[in-house]
């Protein structure tokens, strides 16, 4: 028996959207964002649309039970149904979106701060376009010195940072579940991967209150690092950061 | 007619010579400048009180507006000329008069907006004196020059594009038609010219050059115009002027076929339809790329810029653009599927077309997942925290590369499959060339995908960004190899049946008129993001803004002003269009008139 043509559209149509809940939400663990599968949906009724209509014949097989349920007699009863049925669950949807909770709104965050060409760090300006790690030069001349520094910066990040971001930097510390936003994942690919250096100093050293006014409010509980850690201290910090995760700091050159 | 020879010839040479004296005395005089140079006074440091106010308008809303209303008719004006003049020499090669009428009907309906460019950019010019005196005086001293020959240059561009519409059909056949071809070639000389000159003065604000910290000229004009973003502009707007130009030429022809009351009409607008989608998906494929380069190179201008341009306070209108990209290639493959219901051969490819809106819609998908998800408290939870271990690698750059060059070789798989629909190939390897495209595809994608995975997650981020290009390279290759190929195959195919001009569904020209509107949304908000990058300042780090209105506006605010501002341009747009067809409607009765 062959599926009628509006049928296999709305079935595609479930298909895709259970197949994403049930491959995110079940299988992988991860939940899909509703706001995202909202976005993901309305693209997807689009290519399904686009897909059953592009030929004239096919898009009157598809129309035909909604004109006939529109315009012959005999489907009166359907008719009534169905116009009694969607006014009902449009109305549902819309109380049950409007209706208030206790719920906080969802915020559009803009966690990409953009850094100021220059900041004042330390008592002196520093120019953020130039500033490079001072110890990264080693890293080739003297690897041995270079892995004693990653290790005195793994020790200041465990007495200081691994309550927040975790010991493993997967943003995962004993602290991080009391704080919203919660603290950064190093190992995420679109965190410090995508970041030169100098960036880092400048948001470990100046923390929540050295963010740029735009975008604001940040919300962000990170501590002005350079009231407590020496200058040299936080760029070994950020040697461990990189060494641990894998990933490479972004610079302008190949190396 | 051999009387009429030796005018044309002069008034070509003359209109040429004048052009390229203009060009000469514009660039002899910038090196000029050195000796003109007297003292230069620093940028001027600003208070809120040296912002006039002038009947209680909002200078920043007037200004923008004005500026967006002149640019999209720029662009249209200036893009229509050089497919115009490319319709008109295949026309000439080809003989076949459809093409010279097409160039004709098309830059019939640019002249109309070439009067309303000019009025809206009389109207910037005005509002930004009026508004923002102290700025324009400021950039008016250092582009003194090129804003002088900017003058003249428009009254070259007026003089050459009247003659070139209002003398058409004087200038046909023979030596005449080829004045008339040099009079294209010389519009579109002087239109883009002026192009590159604006956008000097823009690039400026953006990265300013030629000048000290203090914002003091040095008085060398090229070194101003020659900024760092100067060029990258230039590329990414020439490109899209030309998507553009089609686009919106595409909604006449839809807007014609719609309103049609022949058979033969309803044909003839098809198949301006069909050219005008051409054109666009042709400008629309090298678009990402122009685009990206640009981004990169605001990001190596500055990297404060680039943070906020894509990552920072503007990432949300980025998914905004990300998705009306979508929407141009879902649009664009749609309107070329519906197309293919006008040849009597499609059937052999329309089974493959579910398949090709899979990839697209799931490139799609991918190209527009954010990277900062919004996430109800409920979901964060669930998730333990912000990051997505799924969706979150697909928000950074390397996922969206891999996915619109996917995207973009599927596209022009589409226009293969239209292309050999109505044909069967007699070549007796026609096995074996499809076999080698299909393993060109397949290879291709691939690469693609490899490209996109290994350098985009597993390498330093100066190889990710590296990795684009041969990302693009690949692409290019598919799509040129795979094009030249099809000629080969298709070189003597039998045509299965005179295609059927008109026989195209009326939801197709919905496409096109999704295309033009998607379009002009989508040039309004990323206009705004360019120009906003620069925040609080006229002049990236030499001028600061202090008006009252230097903030950055909220995303929703900045959203409304551009879609009014589009709403107000698609209302010029149609009124363009009506004044194209009223100028041929003929309607007194018979004996008004004493005979």
């Amino acid at each position: 028996m062959k599926i009628p043509r509006l049928l296999q559209a709305v079935l595609v149509l479930a298909g895709v959207y259970f197949g994403f809940v049930l491959v995110f939400d079940v299988i992988l663990d991860a939940v899909i964002p509703s706001s995202l599968l909202a976005m993901y949906m309305f693209f997807v009724v689009a290519g399904v649309f686009m897909v059953f209509t592009y030929d004239e014949d096919q898009t009157r097989e598809l129309v035909a039970p909604i004109k006939a349920m529109v315009e012959d007699p005999s489907k009166r009863m359907w008719r009534n149904i169905v116009f009694v049925i969607v006014p009902l669950a449009a109305g549902g949807g819309t109380y049950l979106q409007m209706q208030p909770s206790f719920e906080a709104p969802v915020e559009l965050r803009t966690i990409h701060p953009a850094p100021p060409s220059t900041a004042k760090i330390y008592g002196k300006r520093v120019n953020l376009l130039k500033l490079e790690n001072p110890f990264r030069k080693i890293e080739k001349t003297d690897p041995e010195q270079f892995r004693a520094l990653v290790n005195e910066g793994a020790g200041i990040y465990i007495e200081n940072c691994q309550f927040c971001h975790g010991d493993k930097l997967d943003g995962k510390g004993p602290y991080a579940d009391g704080l919203n936003p919660t603290p950064l994942n190093f190992q995420d690919i679109g965190t410090i991967a995508q970041l030169q250096e100098s960036y880092l100093f400048w948001r470990i050293t100046t923390g929540g209150p050295g963010l740029p006014k735009e975008a604001a409010p940040w919300i962000s509980s990170m501590p002005v690092w350079q009231n407590f850690l020496e200058e040299e201290e936080v760029w070994k910090v950020i040697l461990f950061l990189y060494d641990y995760t894998g990933h490479e700091p972004r610079s302008w050159g190949h190396e | 007619m051999m009387k009429a020879r030796p005018i044309t010839r002069y008034t070509t040479l003359g209109l040429f010579g004048l052009l390229v004296c203009g060009l000469g005395i514009m660039f002899t005089g910038f090196d000029l400048s050195g000796v003109l140079a007297a003292e230069y006074a620093p940028a001027p440091k600003l208070t809120a009180a040296d912002y006039p106010t002038i009947a209680g308008v909002n200078s920043r809303v007037a200004v923008w507006i004005f500026a967006q209303l002149h640019l999209w008719f720029a662009a249209f004006v200036l893009a229509v000329p050089i497919f115009v003049f490319i319709i008109e020499v295949i026309g000439m090669r080809t003989r076949d008069k459809r093409y010279d009428d097409m160039a004709y009907e098309f830059i019939k309906v640019a002249i109309t907006a070439y009067s309303l460019t000019a009025i809206l950019g009389g109207a910037l010019l005005f509002s930004l004196i009026l508004f923002y005196p102290h700025l324009f005086n400021y950039l008016a001293v250092i582009f003194s020059e090129s804003m002088f020959y900017y003058a003249l240059l428009f009254f070259a561009e007026s003089a050459v594009l009247y003659i070139y519409y209002y003398g058409w059909h004087w200038l046909q056949g023979g030596f005449r038609k080829w004045v008339h071809l040099t009079l294209g070639l010389t519009l579109n000389a002087v239109g883009t010219t002026l192009m590159l000159l604006a956008n000097a003065w823009l690039t400026f604000m953006m990265s300013p050059a030629g000048v000290d910290g203090a914002g003091v000229f040095s008085g060398d004009a090229w070194a101003a115009i020659h900024n760092f973003l100067w060029n990258p502009i230039n590329i990414h707007r020439f490109v899209a002027n030309i998507a553009y130009g089609g686009s919106i030429v595409g909604a006449y022809a839809a807007f014609k076929f719609l309103t049609a009351g022949s058979k033969e009409a309803r044909a003839h607008y098809d198949w301006m339809g069909y050219n005008a989608n051409f054109i666009a998906i042709c400008a629309l494929l090298p678009l990402p790329f122009a685009g990206y380069y640009l981004a990169a190179e605001i990001y190596a201008y500055s990297q404060q810029m680039g943070i906020t341009l894509m990552g920072g306070i503007f990432a949300w209108l980025f998914i905004i653009q990300a998705v009306l990209i979508g929407t141009l290639f879902l649009s664009a493959n749609y309107y070329l599927w519906c197309g293919m219901g006008r040849s009597d051969g499609a059937k052999r490819y329309t089974k493959y077309i579910k398949y090709i809106a899979i990839v697209l819609v799931g490139a799609f998908l991918v190209w527009f997942t954010p990277h900062t998800l919004v996430l109800s408290n409920a979901e964060l939870k669930a998730l333990g925290g912000p990051h997505h271990k799924i969706l979150g690698p697909l928000g950074i750059m390397p996922a969206k590369n891999t996915a619109v060059n996917v995207m973009i070789i599927f596209t022009a798989l589409s226009f293969m499959f239209y292309r050999r629909a109505n044909k069967i190939a007699t070549v007796n390897w026609v096995n074996a060339g499809n076999a080698f495209q299909v393993a060109l595809f397949t290879a291709g994608i691939i690469n693609i995908m490899f490209l996109g995975i290994y350098h985009g997650y597993f390498t330093n981020t100066v190889y990710k960004v590296a990795a684009s290009i041969p990302q693009v390279l690949t692409t290019v290759v598919v799509i040129v190899g795979s094009i030249t190929l099809d000629s080969f195959i298709y070189k003597n195919a039998r045509e299965v049946a005179p295609l059927h001009w008109g026989r195209i569904p009326g939801r197709a020209q919905y496409a096109l008129f999704l295309l033009a509107v998607a379009f002009t949304w989508l040039m309004g908000l990323m206009g705004y993001i360019r120009s906003g990058i620069r925040q609080h300042w006229h002049v990236v780090d030499i001028m600061r803004d202090n008006s009252t209105e230097a903030f950055t506006p909220t995303l929703g605010y900045a959203a409304n002003v551009v879609s009014v501002a589009a709403i107000i341009f698609m209302a010029m747009v149609i009124f363009v269009f009506w004044i194209a067809q009223v100028s041929s409607n003929k309607t007194l009765p018979a004996g008004y008139w004493k005979a």
